[in-house]
């Protein structure tokens, strides 16, 4: 077979290219992310801008709060469980964070919205989500919320639900979680 | 398989070399590793096969009878993993390893004992499929998709599970390398691109997009594994990863997985079709580029497998339209096979009646997946059992029946024995009439909302079900026939003649005996 060299050299560029596209699996992390940021969907953890702070008064929502935690020995709580209020309102709203255990530990609470839809219009201002939290030994902590409901909201989302749910963050071990 | 074998001592080739599990353990003839291809690979549909039977027993009757739902939702995950790296693209390797050499006048692959490493690769994945079923916890219950969060929470067997698809993963990656530079450096002189069989373009295409996009589910996979065992936060919202990017990189390799598996189908059905309507294919530069546009166009749609993610209207749009802009290529090759047929002496053995068959059902699913790329219809359907039945018909009645009918096809060229064509034709009827049967229905179960993956249903489901597991059971059964048909070849087949098909034109036929020597083409065919 004449053609051993030539066919080597073909065999060392795709083996090149096949390598290459591992390494593009692993690009698409950060591509992702920075498509994500430009785009400007749903980044969570960073505030939002609120532009117009216009009051709509002819419509009432109802906010209804609600806290999860997944793996964390934790007792997370709303210290209210639903208001009302305007779209376009300042809204100030606290949670309580207790450590259950003696060991300090580290948690990253994500936001989560029902419907789906009212996650794009929910302007947080301030967040405790936007920071990782954490708690010494039995410390109780009260953390704020402040945000502004869209005016823009769709006319048929009369009741929105805002969830945390603290997750359990590795490096700062929790305890319990052996 | 042994026929080739016989032959080859018979006529005193030059093949001394060990016998015996060793001869196949060693050796680097791509019939040979060919013949291993397509026996390991019908291994696999039988256990995939099986494994489908599970599914639909349980789903026979709605309430749970048969297995407990953590099973359950193992052998949907198994089915599927099985039937795509271990079925069907093992099959069409098969077919190029045994076809590609003989097709372009090469005497081999271009790199034989890479061959027999990317098949002898295969087995030890199936092995670590199957006793994954075994280990605490048992198989992994996250569908053949592996979305996380679900995955980073599964017990041991996902660790075996994503080991077997790196294993998988690098065997189709050593095989393609191995195909493009068969391809592209050991043609025949005279032997032009352009002049090659079209089935030896379909795989050339096919390795290419497999060199791109195996290495990304590696990728995707690895990165799955970290988030597992390693703190890494990819996907783990926890820690500022995100769970929809996994479904973006699985999806940029697995829309282009899909035309993996149907771009080498198409490929035996070009071969078929003119072999049978006794009129060279029409228009063959056209296929070549359509199918290369599919190929192209198949690395721009992965999203509209997850239109209910939340995407930005815009985005959604975007993947509708592209995803709507394959249905041209793939209906210039339709037009061109019907074209083929036209005015043609068609005759209807049974590798005609599966070619068929390919046509019309593939194109039925080709249709419901044009519905299903509307995005406000997917959003209705999405996870129900119309997404179900839209690719079992172009996976089975597409990708399988060509496979099915390349095997009836090429039989007496590679064994010199033919099958017995009433039984053929039997296989074909009763394989073509349970397909309906179990799939046809489940458009409609789809429609009315039956959501896909979950063991249990409601009781108006009820009737459709009965139907589609009667039809899945006959289906899995006729493969038996299959079986019985190909051995009864074997081992006691009238000897074919020099060309079976009158109409076969490409030079395995027309410049090689019938069976193939086992070594052709040592010295380069003169192409004119």
């Amino acid at each position: 077979m004449s053609n051993v060299a030539s066919n080597r050299l073909l065999l060392r560029k795709l083996v090149v290219v096949a390598v290459a596209m591992f390494g593009f699996g692993f690009a698409l992390v950060p591509i992702y992310k920075k498509i994500c940021e430009t785009a400007g969907i749903y980044d969570i953890q960073r505030a939002d801008k609120v532009m117009n702070t216009q009051v709509d008064r002819s419509r009432t929502l109802t906010i209804e709060f609600d806290a999860n935690t997944r793996d964390l020995p934790w007792k997370f709580r709303p210290l209210q469980t639903s208001i009302r209020a305007h779209p376009g309102e300042l809204v100030h709203v606290v949670y309580e964070v207790t450590n259950t255990t003696a060991a300090a530990g580290l948690g990253q609470a994500i936001p989560s919205y029902g419907p789906q839809i009212a996650g794009q219009y929910v302007k947080k201002v301030e967040c405790f989500c936007f920071t990782r939290q954490e708690l010494l030994g039995n410390e109780t902590r009260q953390m704020p919320v402040q945000f502004v409901v869209d005016p823009q909201l769709p006319p048929d989302v009369s009741v929105i639900t805002l969830s945390y749910t603290f997750f359990e963050l590795p490096g700062g071990k929790a305890p319990g979680a052996s | 398989m042994e026929a080739v074998h016989g032959h080859a001592h018979e006529h005193g080739h030059d093949h001394h070399g060990p016998t015996g599990i060793m001869r196949y353990l060693t050796t680097t003839n791509h019939k040979d590793i060919g013949s291993m291809y397509l026996w390991f690979s019908f291994a696999m549909f039988l256990l995939g096969g099986a494994m489908a039977m599970v599914i639909r027993a349980e789903l026979f009757q709605p309430g749970l009878q048969v297995v407990n739902p953590e099973v359950f939702n193992a052998m949907t995950t198994y089915h599927g993993l099985i039937m795509v790296f271990g079925a069907i693209m093992p099959a069409f390797v098969g077919f190029a390893n045994w076809l590609i050499p003989m097709q372009i006048g090469a005497p081999d692959m271009a790199f034989p004992r890479m061959n027999n490493w990317s098949f002898w690769l295969l087995p030890p994945a199936a092995l670590l499929l199957i006793l994954a079923q075994f280990v605490p916890g048992g198989g992994a219950g996250v569908g053949w998709t592996m979305y996380p969060p679900l995955t980073i929470q599964q017990g041991m067997s996902m660790d075996l599970t994503i080991f077997a698809v790196h294993i998988l993963g690098m065997s189709s990656i050593m095989g393609s390398i191995n195909i493009i530079t068969t391809v592209l450096n050991m043609r025949a002189p005279g032997m032009t691109l352009m002049k090659m069989p079209l089935f030896c373009w379909t795989w050339l295409i096919t390795a290419y997009l497999l060199i791109a996009v195996m290495p990304v589910l590696a990728g995707a996979v690895t990165m799955l594994l970290t988030d597992r065992h390693f703190d890494t936060h990819f996907f783990n919202p926890a820690g500022g990863g995100d769970p929809v990017l996994f479904q973006h990189i699985f999806w940029f390799f697995g829309h282009p997985e899909v035309y993996i598996i149907a771009i080498p189908a198409f490929g035996v059905i070009s071969q078929i079709i003119p072999a049978f309507a006794r009129k060279p294919l029409f228009g063959y530069s056209s296929m070549v580029y359509a199918t290369a546009s599919i190929a192209i166009l198949s690395f721009l749609v992965w999203a509209h497998h997850m239109y209910t993610v939340g995407m930005p209207v815009q985005a959604q749009l975007y993947f509708m339209f592209a995803t709507m802009l394959i249905a041209v290529p793939t209906g210039v090759k339709v037009f061109n096979w019907v074209a083929t047929m036209w005015k043609g002496s068609m005759t209807f053995e049974t590798p005609m009646l599966f070619a068929l068959g390919f046509l019309f059902l593939f194109t039925l699913g080709g249709f419901t997946g044009l519905v299903l790329a509307i995005t406000p219809v997917d959003v209705q359907l999405h996870d129900t059992y119309y997404v179900v039945a839209h690719f079992h018909y172009v996976m089975v009645a597409g990708a399988l029946f060509s496979a099915f009918g390349g095997i009836y096809f090429w039989l007496p060229k590679w064994t010199g024995k033919m099958y017995d064509e009433t039984l053929g034709k039997w296989h074909f009827w009763l394989s073509f009439i349970f397909f309906n049967l179990a799939f046809f229905v489940q458009h409609f179960l789809g429609l009315a909302g039956m959501p896909r993956r979950i063991p249990d249903y409601s009781l108006q489901f009820a009737d459709f079900n009965a139907v589609s597991t009667i039809g899945a059971f006959g289906f899995g059964l006729s493969q038996l026939l299959f079986l019985y048909i190909i051995l009864k070849a074997l081992r006691s087949g009238e000897k074919a003649p020099q060309k079976p098909w009158e109409g076969a034109d490409s030079i395995e036929w027309t410049m090689l005996p019938t069976p193939a020597p086992y070594h052709s083409f040592e010295k380069p065919p003169v192409i004119r």
